[in-house]
């Protein structure tokens, strides 16, 4: 045994765009060109392109590696390389031990077939011996919570309990080698974490994952090293949090190209000034700068800023207006810059940010730049969420209920100290807020 | 191809399961069940009796049980050739999902199409023995021929569904191709008639490599005599041939067969 999981060298893919001969009709000629003009593996054809050029990297067992890269940069082609469903065009590619995708997890499920009998059919076409799934049946389908349903045909079921079904079956294969492709945007929040806890508990068994995402925070989290992908080639290569660095500056040079127009904003940056740091801990301090150049004269402007989750939620906005600055101006070719600075009261994740100029009178934007700038929050996984509320744990103690269970009931101050005490008084409190609220609102 | 056998050896689970999978489906939510396997072999002995029928009234003799048992005895084996090979040809085509998502070893598609149907050709066996015995057809030593002869028709329709099921995923042309094929071979086969009511022409029916299986069956089982000994031989050289082609052919074209779905 080596202590390689898996490594490519030099791998090459190509594909053709279009349509394929499918038909003998259109063969033919095609074959008959193809001996005129003799056989050049090599080279493209006019309508071919490169999925993936010159692809090389090792992965170590055991260890956890992502592969990151925007929407057709060859995430895909990898892992269906790696999978074993295609092969290279040129260059060697090496896997060591059973491998199982966690990518299409119910392709293999027959609709007029039970769950049970599913877990049956998907299992052996996933690799395992019948014999194991048997042994795995009950674990299997505890994971997928479908008790009931097990022994309903599966197309009576629901795209989620479908997709469940799927990846408890996945999740038993006990492979060496794990390719995870966006699964954890399957089911509902529970189920997502219940899969997450799962990975965690195959890595921990000694497996070698590859993890392909668009979740940075999860990529960042789970892998120490990285991979970044684009249009077939890779372009950085190395620990995570920096590839993660490298593939959000790079979409924001794409920026850089657009076409002008009379006002626009040039730059948004994260600091303490300089530093162009991405990744931060919750309660530290960040620095966002817009910077905008007018063509022509435009008056009434205030800048906004607002932060966003990986989900597009919004967390936060704020603007030059409401923090009291005026009303600004900008004549033909003068450039504005503005520095804003927050808290990070956030939990860990990924933000983006993005940035507005706006009418002030009107508050219509002039120009926007969505995800103008990514950051990430680390720190104690303590808190999930989107605010980072600084909880702390004021009381937790045990009690028996050797006494009589009415004790408790009647003396709560006594029983459950300062909790539920202040559990109690929460009616009033809130009555209060309430009036406080409409006071807030009319003044 | 040592290497597609071993493989589909180490997954005979999935083997079995897809297997499994292809009879479930088919009985699943149908009336008729398991008589659905006696179904197509029966209207194919119906065609042939009214065929033989015809004959007879032609050579003005009457039609002898003898000539019912023969029609009957190459109608199973047929009905199994021609429902393998049509189910195998689609069978890489219909499982489009599982060959260009999850890797496994695809020669077992076409494989399992084909035992699937030799479990249907197994209860259609047994409804052909009663039959038989109804018929009066009687038992000899020569039956001892029937597995070997069964193996040749395996061996030659496993090859051509694997052939076949590779060919249809580039062209679909192939699938249309074969639906004509098997449509009239039953014409070019003895089916219905025996080869040597042909004569001196006999032979070039004989080169058709289901012709010697069928006749083989019919002679062992029927008339309790040898199978056509040389032409069962160059059946089974065609089959193997026809198996081991197909075998590299398709290991050659597999690692295309994601692309070109």
């Amino acid at each position: 045994m080596t202590d390689i999981a898996l490594r490519l060298d030099g791998v090459y893919k190509k594909f053709r765009k279009g349509e394929l001969y499918d038909s003998l009709r259109d063969l033919i000629p095609a074959l008959a060109g193809r001996v005129l003009r003799g056989r050049r593996r090599e080279a493209l054809a006019p309508r071919e392109f490169w999925a993936l050029q010159d692809v090389t990297f090792g992965v170590r067992r055991g260890e956890a590696f992502g592969i990151i890269g925007a929407n057709g940069a060859g995430k895909s082609t990898i892992l269906k390389l790696l999978s074993g469903i295609m092969r290279p065009t040129r260059g060697t590619l090496q896997v060591n031990g059973r491998l199982s995708a966690l990518i299409e997890v119910s392709a293999g499920f027959h609709p007029d077939l039970t769950g049970r009998e599913n877990v049956f059919l998907n299992g052996t076409i996933l690799g395992m011996t019948r014999a194991e799934i048997k042994q795995r049946f009950d674990a299997i389908v505890a994971f997928s919570g479908l008790e009931d349903f097990i022994d309903t045909p599966v197309k009576r079921y629901s795209s989620g309990m479908f997709a469940r079904l799927g990846f408890s079956v996945a999740a038993h294969v006990e492979p060496d080698l794990l390719i995870v492709d966006e699964v954890l945007s399957v089911g509902d929040y529970l189920f997502q974490q219940k899969c997450l806890e799962r990975m965690n508990e195959i890595m921990a068994g000694g497996a070698t994952v590859i993890f392909v995402s668009h979740n940075l925070r999860a990529v960042s989290t789970l892998c120490a090293r990285s991979l970044l992908l684009e249009r077939g080639c890779v372009v950085e290569l190395g620990p995570s949090n920096q590839v993660i660095r490298a593939y959000v500056t790079r979409g924001r040079e794409s920026r850089a190209l657009e076409p002008d127009r009379q006002i626009r904003i040039t730059d948004v940056s994260l600091g303490p000034q300089g530093s162009s740091r991405v990744q931060f801990e919750t309660g530290e301090s960040l620095e966002i700068t817009v910077v905008a150049a007018a063509r022509t004269p435009h008056s009434d402007m205030s800048v906004v800023i607002a932060i966003a989750d990986d989900n597009q939620y919004l967390v936060f906005d704020t603007c030059t207006q409401r923090l009291g600055a005026g009303p600004l101006a900008l004549d033909a070719g003068e450039t504005l810059r503005c520095t804003f600075k927050v808290q990070l009261r956030l939990a860990q994740g990924t933000y983006h940010v993005n940035a507005y100029l706006h009418r002030y009178v009107t508050d219509q934007p002039y120009e926007r730049w969505l995800h103008a700038a990514t950051f990430f929050v680390g720190g104690t996984p303590t808190v999930r969420g989107v605010a980072h509320l600084a909880p702390s744990l004021v009381h937790c103690e045990k009690h028996s209920l050797v006494g009589p269970l009415t004790a408790s009931g009647a003396a709560p101050s006594a029983a459950a100290g300062g909790l539920v005490g202040e559990g109690v008084q929460e009616p009033a409190q809130r009555a209060t807020n309430g009036i406080g609220e409409e006071h807030v609102a009319d003044t | 191809m040592s290497t597609s056998l071993a493989e589909l050896a180490a997954r005979r689970d999935l083997l079995y399961m897809i297997t499994w999978r292809g009879i479930r489906i088919k009985y699943k939510q149908s009336v008729m069940g398991m008589l659905w396997a006696i179904l197509m072999p029966a209207v194919i002995v119906a065609a042939g009796v009214v065929v033989r029928y015809g004959f007879s009234l032609m050579a003005g003799t009457s039609l002898a049980p003898a000539d019912v048992a023969s029609v009957s005895v190459r109608a199973v084996p047929w009905a199994f050739f021609v429902s393998s090979v049509r189910f195998a040809t689609t069978s890489l085509i219909a499982n489009t999902d599982l060959v260009t998502k999850i890797y496994l070893p695809r020669e077992i598609f076409p494989v399992a199409a084909m035992l699937s149907q030799l479990v249907d050709f197994g209860v259609a066996s047994l409804v052909l023995l009663v039959v038989l015995t109804a018929l009066g057809v009687g038992v000899s030593v020569q039956l001892l021929w029937v597995p070997v002869i069964v193996v040749i028709l395996v061996v030659l329709t496993t090859g051509l569904g694997i052939l076949l099921s590779a060919a249809s995923l580039f062209f679909r042309d192939v699938k249309y191709l074969v639906e004509v094929v098997l449509t009239f071979a039953i014409f070019f086969t003895p089916v219905f008639y025996d080869a040597r009511m042909f004569g001196r022409w006999a032979p070039a029916l004989m080169l058709n490599p289901v012709a010697p299986i069928l006749e083989g069956f019919s002679n062992v089982v029927v008339m309790h005599a040898a199978p056509p000994l040389p032409w069962l031989g160059y059946s089974a050289i065609v089959s193997l041939l026809t198996f081991v082609t197909a075998l590299s052919v398709f290991h050659k074209l597999e690692p295309y067969f994601a692309e070109s779905v």
